[in-house]
């Protein structure tokens, strides 16, 4: 199914960026009519992935970039956030709610997306790294500015 | 010329009885908001101060990192056989604890003055 409207934005691996992420969600999903609680839902569900893609994935390097896309359908929102890491396995990350990690520092990222989220993929991409996407299902169907392609270059220090 | 900073996260800190009440807010996200939770309360643990109550009544984001600071907190003032205590949750906080099943973990409040009271002599 063709998505009714698809909206790109490329940042920088700058934690400030992160943010900037959140905001671009917060229009989207102001658009899309999700109410405040779904919002942020969608907001720390994206805030944890520009996480995992800027620090984990690349490292924090500024020469990579982590791309966003929003797809909005009838039905569903589908956000892909893409690195240019290593990649990880996913198998492997370990359940914060297990007795035994319960008090580690860190590990909820990946579960906090997946409570937040309808449905969270991870893939491996052919070149080199990491796509997540995330869907979350729309109760009413709103048009967003009529359609098509939108691309934005958000972000600190992006040249002009 | 003014100079603007961002700052993520403010830390007031208040003593009531022998109790450190630190008043938090802004985001507690990776990077800046944990690095200063993360000094505030190894400043505290360094000074002897073990009676930690952290109102995060006015904390608008925190993120798996900012729980992962709380849980950090919470260890290193327990070994040093203090006790670490939260105070007035907001809701999206306490969805992130309730989920993350830290509710079981940590001992919350919403009246100070019973906080306070609840802290051993």
């Amino acid at each position: 199914m063709k998505a009714d409207s698809t909206i790109e934005a490329v940042f920088e691996s700058d934690l400030r960026n992160v943010e900037a992420a959140e905001e671009l969600v917060h229009r989207v999903c102001t658009s899309l009519g999700f109410d405040e609680e779904e919002q942020h839902k969608i907001s720390m569900a994206v805030h944890e992935s520009m996480i995992n893609a800027i620090w984990h994935g690349n490292k924090n390097d500024p020469a990579k970039h982590v791309w966003v896309q929003f797809q909005i359908y009838e039905d569903r929102l589908e956000i892909r956030i893409r690195d240019e890491g290593t990649g990880f396995d996913i198998e492997q990350v370990p359940h914060p709610l297990e007795p035994g990690n319960l008090l580690k520092v860190s590990g909820r990222g990946i579960f906090l997306i997946r409570s937040f989220m309808d449905d969270f993929q991870v893939k491996k991409l052919p070149a080199k790294g990491t796509e997540v996407t995330l869907v979350k299902r729309r109760q009413a169907s709103t048009d967003l500015n009529g359609g098509g392609v939108h691309r934005e270059h958000e972000g600190h220090n992006t040249p002009g | 010329m003014e100079e603007e900073f961002i700052v993520s996260m403010r830390a007031t800190i208040r003593q009531v009885n022998s109790v450190n009440v630190v008043d938090l807010s802004g985001r507690i996200t990776l990077g800046e908001g944990c690095s200063q939770l993360r000094e505030l309360i190894r400043d505290l643990l360094s000074k002897g101060q073990t009676k930690m109550l952290l109102n995060l009544g006015d904390v608008t984001y925190i993120d798996s990192s900012g729980i992962g600071e709380l849980v950090s907190g919470f260890t290193a003032v327990s070994n040093a056989g203090g006790e670490l205590k939260l105070l007035n949750l907001t809701k999206k906080v306490h969805d992130l604890l309730q989920i993350t099943k830290l509710l079981t973990v940590f001992d919350v409040h919403d009246d100070e003055a019973k906080a306070v009271a609840s802290f051993k002599p």
